[in-house]
């Protein structure tokens, strides 16, 4: 099993410096490119791999990159953004990359500015990231001092600048043209789109903001190619490896670099060693915190883009959040949605007032003073609060842990009403 | 000839130049290394205003919390105004407009430290410091935070204390990882 | 033009407009709070939501915000569809989660977008049973009460202050359901547009301090369309009463003036109506009972009048039938202006250049669309602020278009063209003595003594049209105007400002100059002078001389009786050529609404109505003649329009009866026939005798309360209506209910729209002209063909004088205007007085700000605590003109500092 992400990336031990990645074959992608390959020959490459964006969304890499104006006309200078503003809660997989390989990461931007022509890129890290900002730091001066970075990069012409941005909180920034905002120095609130970021990103230039992990397998894309890429999916529509993680009450909590399409079984009884000891598994948020909660019947489902819409919800980042059957399913989803109220940066209305409602609703019934109303009014918000309603993904990212309780779990709601109190408390 | 007074006392202060204050004291305020540091950042944006995150970052990072007085500081400093500045400011949660401890303690509240009872850390926290989230220890050691999730999932329930990231907290823990931190 | 479908049937919109734009204008009603027509969209408050649907097949369609949207050729949507009404009505709901009933107490209520918006998407009961979250209120000054609690978030506050006025001091803060909307600490809000807050806030956030302190329900106001009486500009404002006191000022919007804005001084000026400084009986001084009626005043003035030589002095601050009524009365080669000869001479070059038609007067819209600006000798900030809000927009909308060229973003949204504009800026040149606000948007910023500004511009003029004369200049000033004129080289539509600020006439002809020497490579030249007072420019076109001379006059003549009109002689003249006057007058007759210096003076004192008690027409600085109306009768039988008191003295002197009243409509006539210049200016408004369908228009809305029994108190029987012959209105709600021509909006409301906004229904579109719109009367016209001539005269360099300092006037806003400043607000934001001077001057003598010292002026020591500019030129030294107490100063003449004071 091929695990291109994560082959020298071993918990405990520092990770590679310079030299010791380039005699792992680090930076050869970046010399066969720059060396042989136009910035087209780049995109088309991997726009062919299939590559998806790692960051939730799911959306061809290449195909990202190819709406960003090309040629002499092209408006300068234009900016690459590795997004690792890993802040979903229940995601900790980019931390794996940027702790264990920087250079990887740093390959994977310059390859990626190389193919859009960019001339400045910023690593957008979350401030909790202390160590990664450090081998960052380290790292990026290495690159530098080796030529790999700064004016005309090992002869080939091509310049850019790269610079580590660390943020101060709020899940916001999460969203490509929020985290825009926050680099530009301002308040990060989402931009309507369009204008995409590739037209009009940071400083109103054309932008391309890449997740950490999709950034990361570019190197190995260039080196191996496309058919290569493709083949590493298990047997899914999907190509690539990814990055797998579970957390919960489970015997082995964790994250791993797993063929894309491995099943939700695989994952929770192989890789994270089943349920602890007197607990049952009640369901999951399979990619984060704002994706549909699957249960026990969709444990054979495969993780990888399609498999789990068809189930429902969505891959997200792939890092799972498990929920026993000790845990209260109001409780759980009250703490989520207690998350994104905070989070909501408070620009428009439906997510502003929206998720607090939501919040007080699932806190009075938590508290056994909710109403039946309360649960309809729930019911009510998951469809208000939906796409295209609000002005970003973030309330549709919050109503869909929601969403699927009402569906899976409704008799647990029920039952706060009827109890007056929370089951799951008081010997309930 | 006769010499008028005109209200002598009174110096003007508002009007059409109330913009134009230099701001010479408040760009005293700062000192050298925050200005060096603050230098370093402009250099690398088009306009200054776009480095008043990275301003406010250096500022707390000198003096623990942002303080009306650094506002002003660094709004002088941009050629922002205070209130542009502040906006900025109040918008990010790890930006601290209000007096914190040496030390700030974020516990995590997002969902796995959640399913992992990060509710019994809080409560043990706050017997032994005798704060609740938002409060400081009155001899300015500690502030309690809550702070959502900290990026290591498989090993909640999680806390960090300024730069340094606790896994897999137990209660038993709290004792000897407080200890560290004076 | 577009075709689109809205519930399925078929409109043609404007192209490149957005969804919320067409269906407004197109008379659908459709919620918004975030959207304003000047502000553009941003999509943040999801109220406009409606149905899209993929063409006329597709039945699910989906919810879009409208204001996001742009229109298509063909496109289908719906604004009845039951998704998008529910989502709608669900976007109150959540906003009223913590917006308080307080309508009652709340000083928007009945006048108030949210109500209207509530209203019409059918929201009632609330299912919130949670606690509200409540704030914190600041203290914002003297205009703004601030009442957080109200806000439901559209950001439009911000937006206006910040984005679009470019105020400092109002921000958002803090995040999620806690953001906040005021200033960093409680304090007065800096800008001087701070009052559009009051409108642009859909809800009871920011509402006017002023008015609180005499509170009246919008639905319980009298109203009348009036004219701005506190610059130049001429501002279209609607002015309120109730109870005999004026009670507010709003924004008659008008898409030629001022569009959607006031400034603070047009809007918080107006208390001087009723101040307790009123002149309210006619007086006869030095007689046992001072106090007559207007019987024995006539008589006493028929005497007076036929046994003297009666002189007139006129008045800037005058309407035109004031003054035309006083030249019509004293003989046109009595009537003197009541201002220097040097204003005089300098307004009368204005005045002239305008008259010649070579290049156009640039109204306030024109100076929004113009691609670069060039501002000469004029602090419009301080003169004309209203411009200078225009200036601002000029600036950006250039840097937008450009910004938007080759780029399929839509102008109306407003982020994504702020992101691609950054900090780029159209072309503004301030060429000014001391340093402005506009700095801050300006390409080019110089700050010079006038002369060498004039000579600037001459270079500049120079560069553009090479077989003009050359000017030497040093290197720096040589750069700049190569600039400047390479900027004007590729404008389009180009405008020259400048004004009689400075008092300086090269700086007038330099203007025009670079105006006219645009004019070979520009689409369109604008030119605008700014003018000091309210009616300035029409008192200049009656081409009459100034006040030195009618001093001359009389202390020539023997037996001068002098009229003076509206005008505190003091405030334009130094004491000692004002007292000769006095002195040299056998006789003066006064008439003024206000008690001030000159009013002492006079013999004869009579009462004038205010701009809200008499109707009126001003001449704006671009010669645009506007008609105010009377907003109520006042108690006081005594205070009438001055032109009234002066058409009665007319017939008396002529030994005629006083038996029919007079109207503007015949003064203005009689000013045409005596002053051909005028001509146009009746037709500046509808006839009197203007009806709709037969019917007067109300000056009270439909639900105006408290007619049978306000005035119970007094006596019990209901008053007879107050008669209006002067104007198509009638004094109470009845007459024609529908929408009245331009002129004649006394309110705006509509069904359903209560507030401010109903507007729009007044609107040929959303920020567009209103319907029928007839924005006054241009008196000057242009000449499209003429050939212009230039000036050439080219004045000597400014030159730095040892031990003397060249005196200048520095305008306030706040403090400046004669009226004004009878406003509490006006006058606490006022300043005290002081000298200002280069950083240079004060430091060869060791003064720091607030050092006190004492000038020689005239004569006259005053002593005053000085203030450092670091951009005033070397040389000059700056006062405040027109303070309150603070008498005329020789401006332009040298003065000495005597002793200073560290």
């Amino acid at each position: 099993m091929e695990r291109p992400l994560t082959q020298y990336i071993h918990p405990g031990c520092p990770p590679f410096d310079l030299r010791e990645y380039e005699m792992t074959g680090g930076y050869s992608a970046l010399r066969k490119a720059l060396g042989s390959m136009s910035p087209e020959e780049v995109q088309r490459l991997v726009q062919e791999s299939g590559l998806k964006g790692r960051g939730g969304a799911g959306f061809n890499t290449g195909m990202k990159w190819s709406f960003v104006p090309m040629g002499e006309n092209a408006p300068h200078p234009k900016y690459l953004v590795a997004n690792a503003d890993e802040m979903e809660p229940g995601t900790f997989k980019d931390r794996l990359l940027l702790e264990g390989n920087p250079h990887q990461l740093i390959e994977g931007m310059i390859l990626a500015a190389y193919a859009i022509q960019a001339d400045i890129s910023y690593i957008f890290l979350r401030w909790a990231y202390k160590k990664a900002a450090q081998l960052l730091r380290k790292s990026i001066h290495e690159a530098y001092a080796a030529g790999l970075l700064g004016k005309n990069i090992l002869g080939s012409g091509f310049s850019l600048e790269m610079h580590l941005h660390t943020g101060v909180g709020r899940y916001m920034c999460g969203e490509e043209t929020a985290l825009l905002n926050a680099l530009e120095g301002k308040r990060a609130t989402p931009r309507a789109k369009p204008p995409f970021p590739q037209i009009s990103g940071l400083y109103g230039k054309p932008t391309i903001v890449n997740n950490v992990e999709t950034l990361c397998n570019l190197p190995h894309i260039v080196n191996n190619g496309a058919a290569w890429f493709k083949s590493l999916g298990n047997g899914s529509a999907d190509s690539g490896t990814k990055l797998y993680g579970v957390s919960g009450k489970v015997n082995n909590p964790g994250c791993w670099e797993l063929p894309m399409g491995v099943t939700v079984r695989e994952l929770i009884e192989e890789h994270a060693g089943g349920m602890k000891n007197g607990y049952q598994l009640k369901g999951f948020l399979p990619g984060g915190a704002s994706t549909d909660f699957m249960t026990i019947e969709h444990l054979d489902v495969k993780m990888d883009f399609a498999s789990v819409a068809a189930a429902g919800s969505r891959l997200g980042t792939g890092t799972m959040v498990v929920m026993d059957d000790a845990t209260c399913p109001v409780g759980f989803v009250h703490n989520l949605q207690h998350f994104f109220a905070q989070e909501s940066c408070g620009w428009c209305t439906p997510c502003r007032e929206g998720l607090p409602w939501v919040e007080k609703m699932l806190l009075s019934l938590e508290h056994g003073t909710g109403t039946m109303e309360d649960v309809e009014l729930l019911q009510m918000h998951t469809q208000w609060l939906g796409p295209g309603n609000t002005f970003c993904a973030l309330a549709p990212g919050a109503m869909e842990p929601l969403q699927s309780a009402l569906k899976y779990f409704k008799e647990d709601f029920e039952r706060h009403v009827t109890m007056h109190r929370c089951p799951y408390h008081n010997g309930g | 000839m006769i010499t008028q007074k005109i209200n002598k006392d009174n110096v003007a202060t508002s009007g059409s130049t109330a913009h134009y204050t230099t701001g010479l004291q408040e760009e005293q305020y700062l000192t050298d290394l925050e200005r060096q540091a603050i230098d370093h950042e402009i250099a690398l944006v088009p306009y200054k205003s776009a480095a008043v995150i990275e301003a406010l970052k250096i500022v707390q990072h000198h003096r623990r919390w942002i303080s009306d007085e650094s506002v002003n500081a660094i709004a002088a400093y941009l050629q922002m105004s205070p209130a542009e500045v502040d906006s900025v400011a109040t918008f990010y949660n790890l930006i601290f407009r209000k007096p914190v401890g040496r030390h700030v303690i974020l516990v995590c509240d997002s969902i796995s430290c959640y399913v992992m009872k990060y509710g019994d850390i809080y409560k043990a926290l706050q017997e032994k410091l005798h704060i609740k989230f938002g409060e400081t220890t009155s001899d300015q050691c500690y502030t309690l935070l809550p702070n959502c999730c900290l990026g290591c999932c498989d090993h909640a329930p999680a806390l960090m204390i300024d730069n340094d990231l606790y896994k897999d907290v137990t209660i038993a823990m709290l004792d000897r990882i407080l200890q560290k931190y004076t | 033009m577009s075709t689109i479908f809205i519930d399925n049937k078929q409109y043609e919109v404007k192209a490149g407009k957005n969804l919320l734009e067409a269906c407004l204008g197109v008379g659908i009603d459709l919620p918004y709070f975030c959207w304003h027509p000047a502000l553009g969209s941003v999509g943040a408050c999801r109220q406009c939501a409606v149905k899209v649907f993929r063409d006329e097949n597709d039945t699910q369609g989906r919810l879009v915000m409208s204001c996001m949207e742009g229109i298509r050729d063909g496109l289908h949507l719906s604004v009845n569809d039951k998704t998008a009404k529910a989502f709608r009505s669900q976007v109150i709901e959540w906003l009223m989660t913590n917006h308080p009933h307080d309508c009652p107490v709340c000083d928007e209520g009945g006048s108030c977008h949210l109500q209207d918006m509530t209203v019409m998407t059918g929201h009632d009961y609330r299912r919130y049973h949670f606690k509200k979250r409540t704030y914190t209120n600041q203290y914002l000054g003297p205009f703004i009460h601030h009442e957080m609690n109200r806000c439901i978030q559209c950001y439009r506050c911000v937006r206006y202050y910040h984005e679009y006025a470019g105020g400092k001091d109002l921000n958002v803060f803090a995040a999620h359901n806690h953001v906040y909307f005021g200033r960093e600490r409680d304090g007065v809000l800096e800008s001087p547009f701070s009052g559009n807050l009051v409108e642009v806030c859909p809800t009871g956030v920011f509402t006017d301090k002023t008015l609180r302190e005499h509170y009246t329900r919008k639905w319980d106001l009298t109203t009348a369309p009036s004219v701005c009486h506190h610059c130049a500009v001429g501002c279209n404002t609607i002015a309120g009463e109730r109870y005999g006191q004026l009670r507010c000022i709003t924004n008659r919007y008008n898409s030629q003036v001022n569009g959607y804005f006031l400034c603070d001084r047009g809007r918080f000026g107006y208390e001087f109506v009723n101040s307790e400084n009123r002149i309210t009986q006619p007086i006869i001084r030095n007689q046992a009972v001072e106090a007559v009626d207007e019987t024995s005043l006539l008589e006493h003035l028929r005497t007076l009048l036929t046994n003297h030589t009666v002189i007139g002095i006129g008045s800037p601050r005058a309407s035109m039938e004031s003054n035309i009524a006083l030249m019509q009365l004293v003989g046109r080669e009595n009537f003197y202006q009541g201002i220097s000869d040097n204003e005089v001479f300098v307004e009368r070059r204005i005045e002239e250049v305008m008259q010649s038609g070579v290049i156009k007067a640039a109204s306030l819209q024109d100076i929004q669309h113009s691609d670069a600006i060039v501002i000469l000798g004029e602090d419009i900030w301080n003169t004309a602020p209203v411009m200078a809000l225009a200036v601002r927009q000029g600036v950006m909308k250039t840097a937008a278009q450009h910004a938007l060229e080759n780029r399929a973003i839509a102008e109306w949204h407003d982020a994504a063209v702020k992101e691609i504009v950054q900090q780029e800026k159209g072309f503004l040149a301030n060429c000014t003595i001391g340093a402005s606000p506009l700095d801050e948007i300006s390409s080019s910023i110089i700050h010079k003594a006038p002369e060498d500004l004039a000579r600037l511009g001459f270079a500049i003029a120079q560069r553009l049209n090479t077989v003009l004369p050359a000017v030497q200049l040093n290197d720096e000033m040589s750069t700049q105007a190569a600039i400047i004129a390479a900027a004007l080289q590729k404008a389009k539509r180009p405008v020259i400002i400048s004004g009689a600020g400075l008092y300086n006439e090269a700086l007038i002809r330099a203007a025009f100059d670079i105006a006219a020497a645009c004019k070979a490579t520009a689409t369109e030249v604008h030119l605008a002078y700014v003018m000091p007072e309210c009616n300035s420019m029409g008192l200049a076109m009656m081409q009459a001389s100034g006040f030195e001379n009618a001093v001359l006059r009389a202390s020539r003549a023997k037996n001068v009786a002098a009229i003076v009109l509206e005008n505190d002689l003091y405030r334009n003249m130094p004491a000692q050529i004002t007292d000769v006057f006095f002195n040299n007058c056998q006789h003066c007759i006064v008439l003024d609404s206000l008690n001030n210096a000159t009013t002492q003076h006079a013999d004869v004192l009579i009462p004038a109505a205010s701009f809200a008690e008499g109707d009126g027409t001003l001449v704006n600085y671009e010669g645009r003649a506007q008609r105010f109306y009377q907003v109520f009768v006042p108690a006081n039988k005594n205070m009438q329009e001055s032109w009234k008191w002066l058409m009665k003295m007319r017939l008396i002197q002529s030994g005629a009866a006083i038996d029919k009243p007079c109207h503007p409509e015949e003064v203005l006539m009689m000013g045409e026939q005596l002053l051909p210049q005028l001509k146009g200016i009746s037709t500046a408004a509808p006839r009197r005798d203007f009806r709709v369908n037969g019917q007067a228009l109300p000056r009270e809305p439909h639900r105006y309360s408290g007619r049978t029994a306000m005035l119970a108190n007094l006596a019990v029987s209901e008053p007879k209506p107050k008669q209006d012959g002067d104007s198509p209105f009638t004094f109470t709600m009845e007459g024609y209910s529908g929408m009245p021509p331009s002129p004649l909006i006394p309110f705006f409301w509509s069904p359903g729209w209560n507030s401010i906004q109903a507007v729009n229904k007044y609107q040929e579109e959303p920020g567009g002209s209103l319907k029928n719109e007839h924005a006054g009367k241009l008196l000057f016209e242009y000449k499209r063909d003429a050939t212009p001539v230039y000036f050439k005269d080219i004045p000597e360099a400014f030159v730095v004088r040892t031990d003397k300092w060249l005196l200048l006037p520095q305008y306030e806003i706040f403090g400046s205007e004669e009226l004004s400043v009878y406003s509490k607000g006006i006058s606490e934001r006022s300043p005290a007085a002081y000298i200002a001077m280069s950083a240079l001057d004060a430091d060869q003598m060791s003064l720091v700000n607030g050092s006190l010292i004492t000038v020689k002026i005239f004569e006259q020591l005053y002593e005053l605590p000085v203030r450092i500019h670091a951009n005033i030129p070397k040389g000059v030294v700056l006062m405040p003109s027109g303070l309150p107490g603070v008498p005329a100063m020789a401006w332009n003449s040298w003065v000495q500092i005597i002793s200073i004071k560290l």
